[in-house]
């Protein structure tokens, strides 16, 4: 397969807290790949240093072959990175159409700018919700708010920061479906996930991080069948 | 569930050009819309243009006065109000403009129009000044109050630095920078006219140049808030972190948007030396420093309209009340301030054209 990300040797430290230690990882270019561990394993820690947010202390990122290691956030976004954070990020001021048009207009104008934003509210089912300020959405809309303006031009690479968190079980089984369709359309998921059941659905192969380093990896019958992964989980409900 | 598919480019065609830019004098980050609110717009502006005909030249003058304030105003309302810096330093890029109005004209005077190529380097000195202290804030991760606490600490070193020029050593060519006393002596804005300049001195003419200046800045202003720079300045105030996980540099659009608002405190900057062919330095001192925040709060700050209109009330009471004693005329400044912060937090003006927009349904966003 084809990788679209390499990570390779990545350390962070913050004191003497280790978020990151000796992360060796690969993305194929189109796989569905779940990031899971207990709390604190760091996981969202990974996701910030894929973006940028954090400068490791060392190691490599590439992405589509490209170092992007030294790059700025807002640079890694451009080659493709879309991302969708737990709490949502979205404009809360802001209109839902407004949203997706900041969201857009970078990339696109116009009619192309208008036929994006019309197709992607459909996506989401937030057609009847245009004009609405998206502060006063349901948490679950406001969830596929920030999925849609994380895909709406296409990315690569789309991560996602538990992006079930806080919704209904009807709200999870329709994201699960709206990532199936991004990915059947060749956008390449890697998501952080709390909810198994929810892992089950999409994921085609899971990363399990444990006290900043892999733990293992495998497919999602071969992680619930490890003898150690269960360990951990329950050594951190423990806590 | 709606399948998403590709960009179709058959759309209908956008508009584009001037065409384009027109259509964004109305738009999400501007309040007012539809003909109702144009028909009341531009009524306002004939009625401030009807004005010197029932008033005389020194109340007119006076106007003028007011009008040369909104464009530090305005020029706030953008970098605070829909860009989250607060910066309490615009009076530093109204002092160095009307600073250097000054040294630009004493030394080379007043023929063919030399007033108003001083008036443009100085606005530009105040806007790549302003761009030079946002690199610095805003490449250097400078957040929140912080911001207002370097920009506070510019205007007051300027202000320190120009009170010590009193010296005859401090001259700049001809120009004497007259330390506490201030400069003076430079000439007012003058038109190049046959039969002998017409020099705009603080009565009805400059009145009408200063309402067209405002008029054009005022649209100017709300076609770029509504254009995609406006729209991305509103996202960063909103959510900075989601701005730049979009894609957008988000510190080169805060250093343009405080570059913007130092270029037009430069303008009022100018325009102040002009009318009154005077400045000091208490101009970039605490106080003055102060008052552009208490208009652009009082008015509203996340709207230009209100801005505006916010500071010319403000600074109309604020000079009725001097009458009576400029130390009572500040506390009532402050009590005007606290009131908005505590009563309606948006603004007085702002709040006001909400209400009337919502019953008329017109000047909503």
């Amino acid at each position: 397969m084809n990788p679209i990300l390499e990570v390779s040797k990545l350390n962070k430290s913050f004191g003497g807290v280790t978020v990151a230690r000796d992360i060796d990882f690969v993305l194929d270019a189109g796989a569905m790949h779940c990031l899971i561990g207990p709390n604190g394993a760091g996981k969202s820690s990974f996701f910030r240093l894929l973006l940028g947010e954090h400068a490791p202390d060392s190691g490599a990122i590439r992405f589509s072959g490209d170092d992007i290691t030294a790059l700025r956030s807002f640079e890694r976004i451009r080659k493709g990175i879309s991302v969708k954070f737990q709490v949502p990020g979205i404009f809360k001021a802001l209109s839902v159409r407004q949203n997706l048009e900041v969201a857009f207009q970078h990339h696109l104008h116009g009619a192309s700018l208008g036929g994006t934003i019309r197709r992607v509210l459909e996506f989401t089912n937030l057609t009847g919700e245009a004009a609405t300020h998206a502060g006063v959405l349901s948490h679950g809309q406001q969830q596929w708010l920030e999925i849609g303006m994380a895909v709406g031009v296409e990315p690569k690479l789309l991560l996602l920061d538990e992006p079930t968190a806080g919704m209904s079980p009807d709200e999870t089984r329709k994201t699960g479906e709206m990532l199936h369709e991004l990915n059947a359309r060749g956008i390449t998921i890697l998501a952080v996930e709390h909810d198994m059941a929810f892992v089950q659905q999409i994921a085609d192969s899971v990363t399990v991080l444990h006290m900043g380093a892999i733990f293992a990896k495998g497919s999602i019958d071969e992680i619930t069948e490890h003898p150690g992964v269960q360990e951990i989980y329950l050594g951190a409900a423990d806590e | 569930m709606r399948r998403l598919e590709l960009p179709d480019a058959s759309e209908a065609p956008a508009r584009q050009g001037l065409r384009l830019w027109l259509s964004r004098l109305e738009g999400p980050q501007t309040m007012g819309r539809g003909p109702g609110f144009w028909v009341a717009a531009a009524l306002a502006v004939a009625a401030a243009a009807a004005y010197p005909a029932f008033a005389n030249d020194y109340v007119v003058g006076n106007a003028a006065y007011f009008l040369v304030w909104t464009f530090m105003a305005m020029g706030l309302g953008v970098v605070w109000g829909y860009g989250g810096a607060l910066s309490f330093g615009q009076t530093a890029f109204f002092g160095l403009a009307g600073y250097t109005y000054g040294v630009i004209t004493i030394n080379i005077g007043s023929a063919f129009g030399a007033t108003w190529l001083a008036l443009l380097l100085s606005v530009a000195l105040g806007g790549i000044f302003a761009l030079l202290i946002g690199y610095f804030m805003f490449y250097g991760r400078i957040k929140g109050v912080f911001i207002g606490i370097v920009t506070l600490s510019v205007t007051l070193v300027l202000e320190t630095f120009m009170a010590q020029t009193a010296g005859p050593q401090w001259r700049i060519g001809e120009a004497r920078l007259n330390g506490f006393n201030g400069m003076s002596g430079m000439p007012p804005l003058t038109v190049p006219w046959f039969g002998g300049d017409v020099l705009l001195y603080a009565g009805t003419t400059l009145y009408y140049v200063l309402l067209g200046m405002v008029v054009l800045v005022y649209m100017g202003l709300r076609m770029l808030l509504n254009a995609p720079f406006g729209n991305v300045l509103v996202a960063i105030r909103e959510n900075p972190e989601r701005a730049e996980m979009l894609g957008y540099d988000i510190r080169l659009y805060q250093m343009l948007a405080f570059g913007l608002g130092g270029a037009l405190a430069g303008t009022s900057g100018v325009l102040y030396t002009a009318w009154g062919q005077y400045i000091t330095p208490s101009s970039m001192g605490l106080t003055s420093a102060a008052l552009p925040i208490v208009w652009v709060a009082v008015g509203g700050r996340r709207d230009i309209t209100a801005t505006l209109l916010g500071c010319l009330l403000v600074i109309a009471g604020f000079q009725s009340l001097t009458i009576y004693g400029s130390q009572y005329a500040l506390i009532v400044m402050g009590v005007l301030l606290v009131f908005t912060v505590l009563v309606t937090p948006n603004g007085l003006i702002y709040t006001a054209m909400d209400r009337v927009g919502r019953l008329f349904g017109e000047a909503r966003r």
